[in-house]
């Protein structure tokens, strides 16, 4: 399809920032933070030209220090500021849990409604990269686990467009895990469509046999698990979840009715993973719908493993059609 | 007296000063006897209380006599059991009405749980500090009708709050500031080293008013540091004042001071307001099993409120019969404070799912009903006996 004036072919990592730019161009008050964002556009560039053209002030380079850079979004956004923070990688952001948890997703609870804090905490997440330690990591789970905040994760560059709007229109505090190994996927963004709701998850693919439910990196191994199980005759109905919290249960319960088999896939753990929880509530949801197990498949209870090993951690096309075929075995 | 002044001095090994005699490192303005001081050391500072009237001192008389009696009504109710806990100012009045104080009504303050007198300067209702404490709320006042943020109890927390606070104040090109109040004990937290780097970096309008009362609940401050905490801020970048934190005038001096840096674009300011924690760390917290008696006593003698007593009567500020009114004014409070806690209801049983967010969440409506259906099968067993 030919660009047009509202639509462009963008990679995911582009397209968030387009929608960084055009929420500095509509709102005076939405502030970039981070490490390397100023002139180098940060480690993945999604912050490129954004300094040069919004200056100093507005995109602002900041110390190495991430609890610092949360709990001073915290103070900017009490004096009205909606602040955009970056934190560089997956495994650098716990200097600043103590902030998000105690803090952040507090604020609005403790002064009774008193308090809004829309900040967006924009975090790389997930391997595939051949990166060192700390780079490749999936802690939503750590998050998701807390009430008071919001946890949303494109798939696709259209919704890292159309999310991360929302995500800075929001009053409350959302972590926005970038899918860091899609970063330079194409996709259609068309910057005047209407977006659905953010917290809704997406039908990408219609099936009858089983469910895949993912999000975020996930979303495209499905696809490609999808179509090779197609070429055996299995038809398989893709979940794009969008967000861990909420999770769109209402949706995953419709799908599930439907095929009667669920498997989640994520690269965090499974080990107490969202896939755990949504195992949980959706066997107890369609009990009598089921005819087999939610299974999972994700990474193990291990550290994340050396780059030369991670191929073996991740949820592979295989690995996932190896659950496939034990759901359906069922 | 500022870092510079003092860089060649050797630190000294302890931090603690429990030494007897004068500290050469404080500024003071009235003596423990109530005496009014002029040197060298306190000429930086001297302008900022020239001009108080004899109204103003009795003023801060006033709001120190009165937040030591709302805090002895506050420790009586706990043992009555009408609060869960209570975090006792008493002896550091002055380090906070001095302070206090010095702010202007469109600064920002930034407390721990302890600083009911800067809540009281600030104008936010006594009673208000209590609902946390009683168990009824995590906080129950709106932090914007008086610039008065939430007490924080993770300890340190809200120096970066401050701090970002100030920044915005910088790009809305306003001249407020801010003042970010934390203890000995929140000096060894990585967030409030954060807050002295970011601060420093982006020259932010915040005056960091460290209260050292040299006791974080058992350990003594030089469990924290080996440098006097106010010499902390020379690595940063910015003056660091050593206080006298039982001596309102002087408290109220060097804030008054630091918010003018921060005011004219000079960015931070350090104040350690040299103080101590008279009674326990909580009504939870025994003294008596880590720290001496003699202690206490010595310093008994310093006591915030005597010495402006004291310089109140020597100048004849203040007569009889305002003494005589304000204990009366002050039984009242403790009054007032006592009806309005017993009166405070416990929150509906389903406030805990309120303002969890902004704009709702699928799963807290979905645990609301639950437990409200809970609650309704109750009704419901009643309802058919």
């Amino acid at each position: 399809m030919a660009e047009t004036a509202t639509t462009k072919n963008l990679p995911l990592a582009k397209a968030i920032n387009e929608s960084l730019r055009a929420a500095l161009e509509s709102d005076p008050k939405v502030l970039i933070m981070g490490e390397d964002v100023g002139k180098l556009g940060g480690v993945f560039r999604v912050t490129d030209g954004l300094q040069k053209d919004f200056g100093e002030s507005r995109v602002v380079d900041t110390p190495l220090a991430e609890s610092g850079i949360v709990g001073t979004a915290i103070g900017l956004a009490l004096r009205g500021y909606r602040p955009v923070v970056e934190i560089q990688f997956d495994g650098f952001v716990f200097p600043a849990y103590d902030q998000i948890v105690t803090q952040l997703a507090k604020m609005h609870a403790r002064s009774l409604g008193k308090v809004k804090l829309p900040i967006v905490v924009r975090i790389p997440y997930g391997g595939g990269i051949g990166a060192v330690e700390h780079h490749s990591e999936s802690p939503e789970a750590l998050f998701a686990h807390v009430a008071g905040l919001k946890i949303v994760s494109p798939s696709n560059a259209s919704d890292a467009y159309w999310m991360m709007q929302q995500a800075i229109q929001s009053d409350d505090p959302v972590i926005f895990f970038e899918p860091k190994r899609r970063y330079w996927d194409k996709g259609e963004v068309n910057t005047e469509a209407i977006p659905g709701p953010l917290h809704k998850a997406r039908v990408v693919r219609e099936g009858t046999a089983l469910t895949l439910a993912a999000y975020g990196p996930m979303v495209k191994l499905c696809q490609e698990v999808a179509d090779a199980a197609a070429e055996e005759g299995k038809s398989l109905e893709i979940l794009d979840l969008r967000s861990v919290s909420p999770l769109d249960f209402d949706a995953i319960q419709a799908s599930v009715e439907k095929t009667r088999r669920l498997v989640v896939v994520h690269e965090a753990p499974v080990f107490f993973g969202s896939g755990a929880e949504i195992a949980a509530r959706i066997t107890e949801r369609c009990f009598y719908h089921l005819e087999a197990p939610v299974l999972r498949v994700g990474g193990y209870h291990a550290p994340y493993p050396p780059a030369r090993l991670e191929e073996e951690y991740l949820p592979s096309l295989d690995r996932v059609l190896d659950a496939v075929d034990r759901a359906l075995a069922y | 007296m500022t870092v510079e002044s003092t860089a060649t001095r050797k630190p000294r090994r302890s931090a603690g000063s429990k030494a007897k005699g004068a500290d050469p490192d404080l500024v003071q303005l009235l003596t423990p006897e109530g005496k009014r001081v002029k040197n060298a050391k306190t000429a930086p500072y001297d302008k900022y209380v020239a001009g108080i009237t004899p109204d103003e001192l009795r003023g801060l008389y006033r709001d120190m006599v009165l937040t030591r009696r709302f805090d002895a009504e506050a420790t009586a109710l706990q043992r009555q059991g009408e609060l869960g806990l209570w975090a006792s100012l008493l002896g550091q009045e002055a380090a906070q009405i001095g302070s206090g104080r010095a702010t202007r009504e469109d600064d920002y303050v930034f407390p721990t749980y302890r600083e009911h007198g800067v809540a009281w300067c600030r104008g936010v209702d006594p009673t208000n500090l209590l609902g946390m404490f009683r168990g009824v709320n995590h906080g129950g006042w709106d932090p914007n009708t008086n610039n008065f943020h939430l007490y924080t109890i993770v300890i340190g927390s809200q120096t970066l709050h401050a701090t970002g606070y100030a920044m915005g104040v910088t790009m809305d090109g306003a001249d407020s500031a801010v003042v970010a109040y934390f203890g000995d004990g929140a000096s060894s937290q990585g967030d409030v080293a954060e807050s002295f780097t970011f601060s420093a970096v982006y020259n932010a309008p915040v005056v960091f008013f460290c209260q050292n009362n040299q006791w974080a609940i058992s350990e003594p401050t030089e469990k924290q540091t080996r440098v006097p905490l106010y010499q902390r801020a020379q690595g940063y970048g910015f003056p660091g004042v050593r206080v006298d934190g039982n001596d309102v005038l002087a408290c109220l001096a060097v804030t008054k001071w630091a918010l003018e840096r921060a005011r004219s674009g000079e960015g931070p300011t350090l104040v350690e307001a040299y103080t101590y924690r008279m009674g326990a760390h909580t009504t939870s917290d025994d003294p008596t099993k880590y720290r001496a008696d003699e202690e206490r006593e010595s310093w008994e003698a310093k006591d915030p409120i005597l010495r402006l007593r004291r310089y109140l009567e020597a100048s004849n500020h203040a007569d009889e019969g305002f003494f005589a009114e304000l204990e009366t004014e002050s039984e009242a409070l403790g009054r007032r404070v006592r009806e309005a806690v017993r009166a405070m209801p416990d929150p509906d049983r389903f406030a805990l799912f309120e303002h969890v967010y902004a704009d709702g969440h699928a799963l807290v409506d979905e645990e609301r009903a639950q437990f409200a259906a809970y609650q309704a099968s109750f009704a419901d067993e009643e309802g058919g006996k």
